[in-house]
């Protein structure tokens, strides 16, 4: 992993599946590492929602409500990193900003801090191994759906 | 086994000689796992002539320059001429591009390609995309003033251009359009249609978003029968095995994979009325170079002997120079590290070995950063010195197919050769290339070689250097990432927003609407008007509209 928040406490599952959207927003379709966490997700027993590249970040927002996602995982390969703090703003517009979003693949060391100050939970550099991504995203989500169901959200 | 009178393994004591390494071996070897490559095949410790011992020697290997070609397609190969030098760029603006290219040119570089801008790959303009992301990984060129741009001072009747420039090839038309402004012939113009191969972006690079596959597969034959009329010296097709491979298929797949596709690109341009002795010599083929090197140098090698007998026998060419497997290669960026980016240096350098091995035409060799960002100037003339000096002081140039009669080689070309077979059956089987794509099971085969690779990779079975094995948590920061110069590139952009204001909207008008007459015809050819609105000042965004408009949207048929 290359940077993170330090994450809460590990909670035992809900009954119900964790909710992962995985997806890429921007310009690059390179989708290796994004179809492989899919499928470590989805082995581990999440739902798992999986869209072709090149997502709007509008797009993203009105599947996350759709789908009623707990985790949100972005793969960048080539630079759309840039744009996930506009993806960031668009989820807490939307009043999802209790989702957790972790984003996987290249990103300069240089160019962490606008991500986490964005809110991002974590970065999944390359070397991150299958069980720190799945443990972060088991971790996180049901951090994400602690705080919406104690927001008043309704359990699926 | 087929024995020959010369063979050793009919001299007294060969057997027993034999038998006595083997019983040594066991006694002194710890750990007898078994090891296979990439592709699946178990590697034996040691191989000789009761695995290959030479018979069939004109049929399977021949001398250079002769079917089957499995030792090189020319006969005085690098001692002739090496390989081209061919530095896959692109970044920033046309001006950005053009300063890399010169100072390149000036290092040793003899043939130049462009990668264009992401925005470009989505059939977008500038004007269309988020601002951060332009020119970030590729140049930003859409329109026939960017172009000219871009190649100030490279003289298009001299250097060899390639262009990575998917369906409809709108770089190209760009490129015709600098040609003819400069007064240069179009029969002058060499180059490549890089990426051309729709159906690889299909499977690996999901292209979809641009044209339907129908529409690909018909603007492809288009710019084939166009090119071969009016730019006879420009290869329109390359096909592309680098997708699948970086995606996950492993190099036996891979190749099995690329020569499908060359054969359902030939039996379409066939089905149109043309000769294969007029489209095969100029294919060319674009591949991934691994860091398994036997295992690529036998990649090519059988990739070679078998396009001989394809284009021969199965695709009915006569000419000689049907038969030959003209590549590129370009060392695997799957390999690189963002943990420790200098090792790179050594990876690709061994690629590349690699790479000069299986008897390439054309190379590029990565930059150590590219796992990390855009190539840095420092970066980008190391990855071109990797090359110099493997030419120059490492005298791999001297003997053609030096690796050629090594019992492993040639017993793990043989066997990449099956497995490569194997591949292309189940593709036949399947209704070929198109079909096999349409119905998702190349795909799910490279989804299941990429997962088992991870999966190897995460158990330490395949060590990779800073990342499962030696690894340096003081890793420290990687080289600052290159991004394009922001006041630069907005100027760019203003300066596009003019010139679309500024053009004949009449004449824009008019061209888009032949463009979508062409493309609802049953027989005109689509790319010619291409060529005529690029001209005319339509951009590539606008082009790719109206063809998506007509032609139809792709079906991204993902499969996880």
């Amino acid at each position: 992993m290359n940077e993170t928040s330090s994450p809460p406490a590990p909670t035992a599952l809900d009954a119900a599946p964790l909710r992962v959207l995985v997806t890429k927003i921007g310009l690059d379709g390179h989708d290796r590492g994004s179809r492989l966490v899919a499928a470590f997700l989805r082995d581990a027993g999440h739902e798992v929602i999986y869209t072709p590249p090149w997502q709007q970040v509008a797009d993203v927002v009105t599947l996350a409500v759709q789908e009623d996602v707990d985790v949100i995982g972005v793969s960048s390969l080539a630079t759309d990193h840039l744009i996930v703090p506009d993806l960031m703003d668009a989820l807490r517009a939307a009043g999802l900003g209790h989702v957790a979003v972790v984003v996987g693949g290249i990103v300069p060391e240089q160019e962490l801090p606008p991500l986490l100050e964005a809110g991002v939970r974590a970065v999944f550099g390359p070397g991150s191994s299958r069980d720190e991504i799945v443990g972060a995203v088991a971790t996180w989500g049901v951090e994400a759906r602690t705080a919406k169901l104690a927001d008043g959200g309704f359990a699926r | 086994m087929t024995t020959t009178d010369h063979t050793q393994m009919t001299l007294p004591g060969f057997a027993a000689a034999r038998d006595r390494w083997e019983g040594a071996y066991d006694r002194q070897l710890d750990d007898p796992r078994t090891i296979r490559n990439r592709s699946g095949i178990e590697i034996k410790p040691l191989y000789g002539p009761d695995d290959w011992d030479g018979s069939g020697y004109l049929d399977r290997l021949g001398f250079p320059g002769e079917a089957p070609y499995t030792r090189g397609i020319y006969p005085t190969m690098y001692r002739g001429r090496t390989w081209s030098q061919r530095q896959l760029i692109g970044l920033g603006t046309p001006a950005d591009y053009n300063e890399r290219i010169r100072f390149l040119i000036d290092n040793g570089s003899t043939a130049i390609s462009l990668l264009p801008c992401n925005s470009g790959f989505r059939g977008l303009d500038c004007d269309e995309v988020p601002f951060p992301l332009l020119g970030t990984c590729g140049t930003v060129v859409n329109s026939v003033d960017h172009m000219d741009a871009a190649l100030d001072g490279v003289s298009l009747a001299d250097v060899s251009t390639a262009m990575n420039d998917p369906t409809p090839f709108t770089l190209l038309a760009f490129v015709l359009g600098v040609a003819k402004r400069r007064g240069v012939p179009f029969d002058r113009v060499t180059g490549t249609s890089n990426q051309s191969d729709y159906i690889s972006h299909y499977v690996a690079n999901h292209m979809f978003y641009r044209l339907s596959q129908p529409g690909s597969r018909r603007l492809l034959v288009d710019h084939v029968e166009y090119c071969r009329q009016a730019v006879p010296n420009w290869n329109p097709v390359s096909v592309v095995g680098q997708h699948m491979q970086q995606a996950g298929a492993t190099p036996a797949e891979t190749m099995g994979f690329t020569l499908s596709t060359a054969i359902q690109y030939a039996d379409d341009c066939m089905a149109r009325g043309m000769d294969p002795d007029e489209i095969l010599p100029r294919f060319t083929f674009f591949f991934d170079v691994s860091i398994s090197l036997f295992e690529e140098v036998a990649k090519f090698r059988a990739g070679r002997r078998i396009w001989a007998r394809v284009a021969r026998e199965r695709l009915g060419a006569r000419d000689p120079r049907s038969w030959r497997f003209k590549f590129h290669g370009q060392t695997s960026g799957v390999d690189l590290t963002a943990q420790q980016p200098l090792n790179n240096i050594a990876r690709v350098a061994t690629q590349a070995i690699a790479g000069i091995f299986g008897g390439l035409q054309s190379m590029h060799t990565d930059a150590y950063d590219e796992a990390i960002t855009c190539p840095t100037e420092e970066s980008a003339r190391i990855a071109v010195a990797t090359q110099n000096l493997l030419r120059e002081e490492a005298h791999l140039c001297d003997v053609i197919d030096p690796l050629g009669g090594s019992y492993y080689v040639e017993t793990l070309t043989d066997q990449m050769e099956a497995e490569i077979l194997a591949v292309m059956d189940t593709i036949d089987a399947a209704g070929g290339m198109y079909d096999a794509v349409g119905s998702g099971l190349v795909q799910t085969m490279i989804g299941r070689s990429a997962l088992a690779a991870q999966n190897r990779i995460d158990a330490g079975e395949e060590k990779v250097v800073g990342v499962n094995c030696y690894r340096d948590d003081a890793d420290g920061v990687g080289p600052p990432p290159m991004r394009p110069d922001a006041e630069r590139m907005r100027r760019f952009v203003d300066d596009f927003a003019a010139f679309k204001s500024a053009r004949s909207h009449d004449e824009v008008d008019r061209q888009i609407a032949e463009l979508r007459r062409a493309a609802r015809s049953d027989d005109e050819n689509v790319f010619a008007r291409v060529v005529d609105a690029a001209w005319s000042g339509v951009t590539h965004g606008e082009i790719v509209a109206a063809l998506r408009d007509e032609l139809g949207f792709g079906d991204p048929l993902i499969v996880a």
